[in-house]
């Protein structure tokens, strides 16, 4: 009775998560244009997802910008992860706290502020490049957070011992610190490249008359809901549930593999 | 590990990319467009007092029912097998995924005059929803939006809580609500704490929910609207979100009091 009820809330939870997506796909194969009168079954709206130029660029642009600022932030966010391991006390508080500030602040916050900086050196030519700044700018402090907890995990004598067998610094941080902090570095490029494709707000103040994915669809939603965007969603769901499920797989497999090890 | 050599671009980036921006909206709100000190550009927070409280109103009712759903969720999440957990989370993830606009979208379509909720209590004979264009259809956009936010870090915590303590208090009397009130709940705090900032926090201060669901400006449409738009006025839009910046930090820091833990929690 118990596990009925919890199983029946979970269900229910789950039912508010994705009746809105499985109606979105239920849809995209609709070929009336009052998208949501059911009238016969086609594919053409995947099709004109292909054939919509302004939509292909978005996407392209969406993937350039997510790809590079997850490369530029791992950098920067390990570089500072750096700096806040090796400070100590209130001079520490406060260099972590101004470097968390662009994911503290209100999306909204950090999107006008930037914009304001970029019009300043810029004037008027937002564009690719203020995107990018920009998603570095809210990236990094991610990256900092999960190389962080990876740093103070390791061994320091390490360090002082590749040092001490002749290592220069930047060697001994390429052999043997970067090895150890690698999967924060990785995690954080991960969470970087995903928020930075699910990102409207930022890109929105920084971009002119540049579009990434979710200023186009926005931009186009204000003349209604148009079949590609049903499409759209579908292709995204799929996509996203394929590399889950390659990745839950991976995971579980590895997982056995340690634990037949263990015995 | 000790040289400071390679942190410099670092703090440069920071100060230019961080400081500096939030510098210029200080400067912003306090001068005209002569660079001249003046209070004039928060005269209109005042004007817009009642979209500042219709927002946080908004916010505050979508946290509370985020944390309603997601604690529960969270608790039964975690009474699962390993496995079971693994594909639990999963899923709560997966709509994060999905495009915010596409998800906004989803809810247009469903809510809409002659949308989908409109044919379906049609065809069971009542008659059109008032959902569409109303407070609550953007408290649903909100919750559906930023409840994965809310799930994730409580789930995280809860899972982490050693079993040996829950089971002590068993053995030592201990029915089932006071393990969840006496160990449970105090040991889950920090999530449910960064779940809270991360639901309120983008709730406040959200752009085109209101207007596509709501059918009005909430705060953060106003602020878009002194950037872009017809109405272009940077002074005053800084003045905005310089008052929406301090209430957000205030806030965060009146929930981190609640918390000790030293670091923000990474979903």
């Amino acid at each position: 009775m118990k596990k009925a009820f919890s199983y029946g809330y979970l269900g229910l939870v789950f039912l508010f998560l994705y009746l809105p997506i499985a109606l979105m796909i239920f849809f995209s194969f609709n070929s009336n244009t009052p998208v949501t009168v059911f009238e016969g079954f086609t594919f053409d709206n995947y099709l004109e997802i292909f054939d919509n130029e302004e939509l292909m660029e978005s996407l392209w642009n969406t993937l350039i910008i997510a790809a590079l600022s997850g490369v530029i932030s791992c950098v920067l966010g390990t570089l500072g992860a750096m700096a806040v391991y090796n400070m100590k006390g209130w001079k520490k508080k406060i260099y972590s706290n101004v470097s968390n500030l662009p994911i503290i602040n209100p999306e909204i916050v950090t999107g006008i502020s930037l914009m304001m900086l970029f019009v300043f050196i810029f004037g008027n030519n937002l564009g690719m490049l203020t995107v990018l700044l920009a998603h570095v700018v809210f990236n990094t402090p991610y990256v900092l957070l999960n190389v962080l907890p990876r740093l103070r995990k390791m061994n320091v004598n390490m360090y002082e011992a590749a040092l001490d067998l002749g290592y220069r610094p930047t060697q001994a941080f390429f052999k043997v610190v970067l090895p150890e902090i690698f999967p924060g570095i990785f995690a954080g490029f991960l969470i970087a490249f995903t928020y930075s494709i699910d990102d409207f707000v930022i890109s929105y103040f920084t971009g002119g008359t540049f579009q990434t994915l979710s200023v186009y669809i926005n931009n186009s939603l204000k003349k209604g809901v148009q079949p590609w965007m049903l499409a759209m969603s579908g292709m995204i769901f799929i996509i996203v549930l394929l590399i889950l499920l390659v990745v839950n797989i991976r995971d579980a497999k590895l997982e056995k593999a340690k634990a037949n090890k263990k015995y | 590990m000790r040289s400071k050599k390679p942190f410099y671009p670092y703090t440069l980036w920071m100060a230019i990319f961080v400081i500096v921006p939030l510098a210029m909206v200080l400067w912003y709100s306090f001068t005209d467009n002569n660079n001249s000190f003046t209070l004039e550009n928060f005269k209109y927070v005042g004007d817009n007092l009642s979209t500042y409280l219709d927002s946080l109103k908004i916010a505050l009712i979508s946290t509370v029912v985020c944390l309603v759903v997601a604690y529960p969720f969270s608790y039964i999440m975690c009474k699962c097998k390993v496995s079971t957990q693994r594909m639990l989370n999963t899923l709560v993830m997966l709509p994060m995924w999905m495009n915010f606009i596409l998800r906004i979208c989803a809810w247009v379509m469903i809510l809409r005059p002659q949308g989908i909720l409109d044919n379906l209590l049609g065809v069971l004979g009542f008659g059109n929803n008032t959902i569409y264009h109303s407070e609550t259809a953007i408290i649903i956009g909100v919750v559906y939006n930023f409840l994965p936010f809310m799930i994730l870090p409580i789930y995280t915590t809860m899972a982490k809580i050693d079993k040996s303590l829950i089971e002590a208090g068993e053995d030592l009397g201990c029915n089932g609500f006071k393990v969840l009130k006496k160990i449970i709940f105090p040991l889950s705090l920090p999530g449910v704490i960064t779940g809270i900032t991360m639901v309120f926090v983008p709730a406040a201060s959200t752009i085109v929910i209101g207007e596509r669901l709501g059918g009005y400006s909430l705060l953060g449409d106003v602020i878009d609207s002194y950037y872009k738009g017809p109405s272009v006025d940077m002074h005053i839009g800084s003045a905005m979100s310089l008052v929406l910046m301090i209430i957000i930090l205030i806030s965060i820091a009146v929930m981190n009091h609640f918390d000790n833990g030293e670091d923000l929690a990474v979903v």
